[in-house]
């Protein structure tokens, strides 16, 4: 159950040569996002879309496969994305929106829809939440240091941000260069050491690079909302699936990321709670699973 | 369709087919019950959150017929005394200097089973606690405090005012006796001094904060925005409804509930 609950998990990418020249894995969310708009399961999504300042994103309501791609790829740091779902709906007048969402984000607007106090006529037109996994977020001045002090690298000329391997990896049109994680250690935001939850456990579908080979994504198919996206785009030709069987490094690995960073959070949710801060998730001895995303 | 099932497959809520004689079963017993007797007490709020109840149109005809009977209130029952209850509903905060209130909210609490702060001005007093009297037509008026600060309030569900759909998902919540659903709105209880800073000292200065926005996106007065990944407020916007700290996903955690709802 570290992995979430899930229908089916394969590995996967978008058909789309450009989808996958500009996606940052295997192209999973702006391919769904393309195919879900064209078939007008969604009329628009909340992105992290680019702004002036390299690498800085910040959210915005896609209306067309243009926009969608324009946003692609990862940026390491934040972009509220749930902000914009109520402007998605109050001022582009969205009735079926799709929307990219880290776990956290993903907590937000699950417990928006569970539980809407303030907030009216949104949580019922969430149409398609594609979550990606997660084990850290930055504030752009980390990414800052990473790139112009560690790597002594210019921002404008940074092409793809990437983690994986054990490494940071900073592409430019020339070079790749890297910095050891352990090096990024300790940049992140503090709110991430409490986060249980790695693979967007609360997604329709979830995905993200860690666990099939360069150029592909690992998919989770959880909900009955995401089976039915997932599977008539893998139909439409859209998406292409392999057995997460046949790739390596596979299942193996997700799971014991997963388990890492769950155990970690246990323990500082634990201390926190031993200090008295307060933190919204249960103690270890205050649930039958530790590891269970409460 | 039994209006139960009408309104929780409004609401998205029906049961999966494998559960259906359990369905058939909570309907049973709401059928069998007695019909809540409702009263709902206005005291100094804008109605606009018995405006958000009205809004329910899909639901509201059955339920006000079939499933509640509302006992008391001003415009909606021509009553005088106060009937005992099993639900008041109190909209509006209460001006400490105005003793027809006073003494209307310790009667609601004397015949009420359950009080309900309904709306943040009765849970958090809201924008009324911007009021330092001087004005007409009662210039004395000018204390108005959540009604949690004179009386004991079982649940509080705030907004401002709270979403149509969080009154209809309450509604069915307690006549189903789902109290699950229900705990967090009597955690809520206590929840009587909000602030737009509140997202500052309880989750930025917790440690707690990741940038996720939710919060900007619930305040209904767009008093927040987002700057490098955390909540900036403007003061002058605010009006201490609490739902931006309410909402956000690191003050209060439903974890068992979302699965659920999800079908997870
Ligand atoms: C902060 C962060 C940490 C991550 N950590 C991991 C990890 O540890 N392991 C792993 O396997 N995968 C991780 N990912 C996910 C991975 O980097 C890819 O985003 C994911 O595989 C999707 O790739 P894709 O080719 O399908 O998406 P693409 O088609 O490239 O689309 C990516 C989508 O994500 C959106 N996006 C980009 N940055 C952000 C952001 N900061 N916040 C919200 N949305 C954003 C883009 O707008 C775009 O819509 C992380 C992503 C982020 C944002
Ligand atoms: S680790 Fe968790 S809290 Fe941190 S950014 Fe990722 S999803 Fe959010
Ligand atoms: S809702 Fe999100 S952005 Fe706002 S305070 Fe909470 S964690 Fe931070
Ligand atoms: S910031 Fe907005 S949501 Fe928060 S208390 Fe103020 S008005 Fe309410």
């Amino acid at each position: 159950m570290v992995l979430g609950t899930y229908k089916e998990v394969v590995a996967a990418r978008s058909t789309d040569k450009q989808i996958q020249k500009l996606a940052q894995d295997g192209g999973i969310v702006s391919g769904l996002f393309c195919y879900a708009l064209d078939e007008g399961l969604i009329d628009g999504a909340v992105v992290a879309g680019p702004t002036d300042v390299m690498w800085k994103p910040e959210p915005m309501v896609a209306m067309s496969s243009d926009e969608i791609l324009a946003a692609a790829g990862t940026k390491y740091t934040f972009s509220p994305n749930v902000w914009m779902l109520k402007k998605a709906v109050r001022q582009y007048g969205l009735e079926k929106v799709g929307t990219v969402a880290i776990p956290c984000q993903s907590m937000g607007i699950r417990k928006m829809q569970s539980y809407p106090f303030g907030v009216r006529h949104l949580a019922d037109k969430i149409a398609l939440m594609l979550g990606i996994f997660c084990m850290e977020n930055f504030p752009y001045e980390s990414l800052r240091t990473f790139i112009s002090e560690k790597a002594g690298v210019d921002f404008d000329l940074v092409e793809k941000l990437d983690i994986g391997k054990g490494k940071f990896w900073i592409k430019t049109a020339d070079q790749m260069l890297t910095i050891p994680l352990k090096e990024t250690h300790g940049y992140e935001q503090n709110g991430c050491k409490v986060c249980l939850d790695y693979v967007c456990e609360l997604a329709d579908v979830s995905t993200g690079s860690v666990g099939t080979p360069d150029g592909w994504s690992t998919v989770f198919v959880r909900t009955d909302a995401g089976e039915t996206v997932f599977k008539q785009a893998v139909e439409a030709g859209v998406i292409e699936t392999k057995s997460m069987d046949d790739v390596k490094p596979g299942l193996g690995l997700l799971e014991k990321l997963a388990t890492d960073k769950k155990t970690k959070a246990m323990k500082v949710i634990d201390e926190r709670k031993a200090m008295g801060l307060p933190v919204p998730f249960k103690g270890s001895g205050e649930k039958e699973d530790p590891l269970a995303n409460v | 369709m039994s209006i139960l099932a009408r309104i929780k497959s409004f609401f998205g809520m029906e049961a999966k087919p494998d559960k259906e004689a359990s369905q058939e079963e909570v309907e049973k017993v709401a059928e069998e019950k007695a019909k809540p007797r409702i009263g709902y007490i206005h005291l100094s709020g804008c109605t606009g959150d018995g405006m958000s109840l009205t809004e329910n149109y899909d639901i509201l005809a059955p339920l006000l017929t079939d499933m509640i009977d509302i006992v008391y209130g001003q415009t909606l029952v021509d009553l005088w005394e106060m009937p005992e209850m099993d639900i008041a509903l109190v909209e509006g905060s209460c001006c400490l200097q105005d003793e027809h209130s006073v003494h209307e909210l310790m009667e609601v609490r004397e015949k009420a089973g359950l009080v309900v702060a309904f709306g943040s001005c009765a849970a958090t007093g809201c924008f009324t606690r911007y009021s330092r009297g001087g004005q007409q037509a009662q210039p004395n008026h000018e204390s108005f405090v959540p009604i949690a600060d004179l009386v004991k309030v079982d649940l509080a569900i705030p907004g401002c005012p709270p979403s149509p759909e969080i009154i209809a998902k309450t509604v069915v919540a307690a006549i189903n006796g789902d109290m699950d659903y229900l705990q967090p709105m009597m955690d809520l209880a206590g929840y009587t001094e909000a602030c737009g800073c509140d997202l500052q000292t309880k989750v930025v200065n917790q440690a707690l904060c990741i940038g996720c926005g939710t919060c900007a996106m619930a305040c209904q007065t767009r008093a927040l925005s987002m700057t490098n990944g955390r909540p900036e407020l403007n003061e002058n916007r605010c009006i201490k409804c609490g739902i931006c700290y309410t909402q956000c996903p690191r003050s209060w955690w439903p974890a068992e509930r979302i699965n659920q709802d999800l079908g997870l």
